[in-house]
């Protein structure tokens, strides 16, 4: 062995330290209370190791709920927020005037703070006393009944919730996938346009396996953003979200840490490190697909 | 397919949105050029003539004039129905797309009648890559290929179409110097091969000089001299031909024409009958120099550098106009020692009169 060998750990020190205690001690720590069962944390007690914290959250009907809530929610805003930003960024990436006015438009979201932007859905749904909402009003106009989005049925709920969510993860995906198309070398499309590639397979078999990488990037990040969704729930509908029927994981795990009925730091711990079960087998599986499909150059 | 450009002109809108004048690439540009024929556009960089390419392409529409290909007018006609095959300088292989896949590409996009069955892709693709010589490395990625296997995947891809016309936009430049050698024989080999006119443009003389059956010099968007590249080389229009053409460069003297005889600071260097008496640009070749004691022309010796077949004679002159002079002489022939002057005989065949202010030769 190099008997300078201890140098590189030493650059390294200070990386691994912040590492250590704040990523993989709580990750630690996390587990630990998974399985510590009747844990107390006034007295810092527990009685038992075991699996119950873990049957006890997959049999909790709030946590069900927020899991079939998360699972609905990104199986419909990831594959339509990728899709629509990859339209619109085709769109801005072939116009010419006003390019840069379109693009500062759709990046706007981006900065805005979620709260206030959540206001403006509740304004934009909310039914009051006073109004049925704006959405209301324009349903109306084409003479169907006002539908409570906030309050409401299920299924109303959920669409303000997806389109919510979309609206908010389209800035960032736009962004990515405009300066993707733009370093795409223009050489590509002038050989297509010699050969008299239609622009529907210049895009299919061109520009989408050159942007793939991005593409890919988008969905796994898509993924872990949506699974991850709390803040978004809590600016439309409040915090009491188990009330409202629209809880989602990370919400289940604040609840079961600081709610109402909070306290329980165990079963937080077990509904968390279920999430990152999830989390991991998507993006694995994610990986596998992209072997064939993602194409680096 | 014969190739006729009749008063092509391009005009562009300043990049600088401030200053409104256009900017001129290509300016009244007529060219005739054969069937068959492999043609280089030569000229330096901004000289307009990648702009050339792409109008007799198709992506760029000339601002006026007309492109005629055979008889036919394609001037308004789109890439893809004049039926050109073009290899960038990028090569624009799809790097996600193996050598056949990409080859391939240009014929399934073939729709109605002319769509092609499998077997036939297949065949057609393969008989390109016979001609190229690249049968084995079919499957492979750009990205596992050397640059020049890349660049012949690039000119089977033009010419699986089969079209009437090839266009390669500096086709060699992205190649190394030993490889650029073997790929522009290969270039004229394939060239001949198919007997396709072609058309390439270069900003390298001696790429040109070598395989084209005849060039176009250009400068700032003017055509300045069409011909066999020899006799463009042995009978320069003008300074600017004379200046691009060659290695090592033409020296460039100043001189002046007196009663007959041509001057080159106080010598008389050569008898130049029937030119008026004028100051001149004098331009003369490396080879046309030719050491002896007893020579007209009387340099300051630099340096000897003996390339082995021939010596390159390095020298001053008050009345040069250039950095140094370079001669090329045979090595047998070197003068001895270093330091000192040097004295030459000039050929005169190699010799050439250009007007001081235009750059027009005079000729004697």
């Amino acid at each position: 062995m190099d008997k300078n060998s201890w140098k590189p750990w030493l650059y390294l020190l200070p990386a691994l330290v912040f590492l250590g205690i704040f990523m993989v001690y709580p990750l630690f720590d996390v587990m630990m209370y998974s399985v510590e069962e009747g844990y107390n944390s006034a007295s810092q007690t527990f009685y038992g190791v075991g699996k119950y914290n873990y049957s006890y959250v997959l049999r909790d009907p709030y946590f069900l709920q927020a899991l079939k809530n998360t699972f609905i929610l990104v199986i419909i805003t990831v594959p339509l927020s990728t899709g629509i930003a990859l339209l619109i960024s085709v769109g801005l990436n072939s116009i010419k005037p006003l390019k840069e006015l379109y693009q500062t438009v759709y990046f706007l979201p981006y900065v805005t703070n979620t709260l206030a932007v959540g206001l403006v859905f509740m304004i934009l749904f909310k039914k009051t006393p006073y109004s049925e909402g704006f959405v209301n009003q324009i349903i109306g106009f084409f003479g169907a009944g006002p539908v409570d989005f906030i309050e409401g049925p299920y299924w109303a709920k959920m669409f303000v919730m997806c389109f919510y969510t979309i609206w908010v993860v389209l800035p960032f995906k736009i962004l990515i996938l405009t300066s993707a198309l733009a370093s795409v070398n223009p050489d590509y499309y002038k050989a297509a346009k010699v050969d008299g590639t239609s622009p529907g397979r210049t895009f299919l078999r061109i520009t989408l396996p050159m942007i793939s990488p991005m593409v890919f990037y988008l969905i796994i990040t898509g993924f872990i953003g949506a699974f991850k969704a709390y803040s978004d729930v809590v600016a439309i509908f409040g915090t009491d979200l188990n009330a409202a029927g629209m809880n989602t994981i990370v919400g289940y795990v604040y609840d079961m840490l600081y709610g109402d009925s909070g306290g329980y730091p165990s079963y937080a711990s077990a509904a968390a490190l279920i999430l990152f079960a999830i989390v991991l087998t998507i993006t694995c599986i994610n990986l596998l697909i992209s072997r064939k499909t993602v194409h680096y150059t | 397919m014969k190739i006729v450009l009749e008063n092509l002109t391009k005009k562009y809108p300043n990049q600088n949105r401030k200053i409104k004048t256009e900017v001129t690439a290509v300016s009244d540009m007529s060219i005739e050029i054969p069937d068959g024929q492999l043609v280089g556009l030569l000229g330096p960089s901004g000289c307009g003539k990648s702009t050339t390419l792409n109008m007799i392409c198709g992506l760029e529409k000339p601002t006026s004039g007309r492109i005629y290909f055979g008889d036919t007018d394609v001037t308004e006609l789109p890439p893809e129905e004049r039926g050109v095959g073009m290899v960038f300088q990028s090569y624009a292989l799809y790097p996600h797309l193996t050598a056949r896949q990409n080859i391939m590409f240009p014929l399934q996009n073939f729709r109605g009648e002319k769509k092609l069955s499998r077997s036939e892709l297949e065949a057609r693709a393969e008989e390109a890559a016979r001609l190229v010589q690249i049968e084995q490395f079919l499957d492979r990625k750009p990205g596992q290929m050397s640059g020049g296997q890349q660049q012949r995947v690039a000119i089977a891809r033009a010419l699986v179409k089969m079209p009437g016309v090839l266009l390669l936009d500096e086709p060699l430049s992205n190649l190394d110097a030993r490889l650029r050698l073997q790929t522009r024989e290969e270039i004229r080999r394939i060239q001949r091969e198919t007997g396709i006119t072609s058309v390439f443009v270069t900003h390298d003389q001696e790429e040109a000089m070598s395989i084209s059956d005849f060039i176009v010099v250009m400068d700032t968007g003017v055509v300045q001299q069409i011909g066999k590249p020899q006799s463009v080389y042995d009978d320069p229009v003008n300074l600017f031909v004379a200046k691009f053409l060659g290695t090592p460069q033409i020296n460039v003297f100043d001189g002046t024409v007196k009663a007959g005889k041509l001057f080159i600071g106080d010598e008389a260097v050569l008898d130049v009958p029937g030119v008026p008496d004028r100051d001149v640009t004098v331009g003369i070749r490396p080879e046309g120099f030719v050491p002896d004691e007893n020579g007209v022309l009387t340099c300051n010796l630099h340096a000897i550098e003996v390339m082995g077949r021939d010596t390159s004679v390095v020298a001053a002159h008050p009345a040069f106009t250039g950095h140094e002079i370079r001669a090329i002489i045979r090595s047998d022939e070197r003068p001895e020692g270093s330091g000192g002057t040097v004295r030459f005989n000039l050929k005169e065949k190699k010799v050439y009169l250009f007007d001081k202010d235009s750059g027009e030769r005079i000729r004697f």
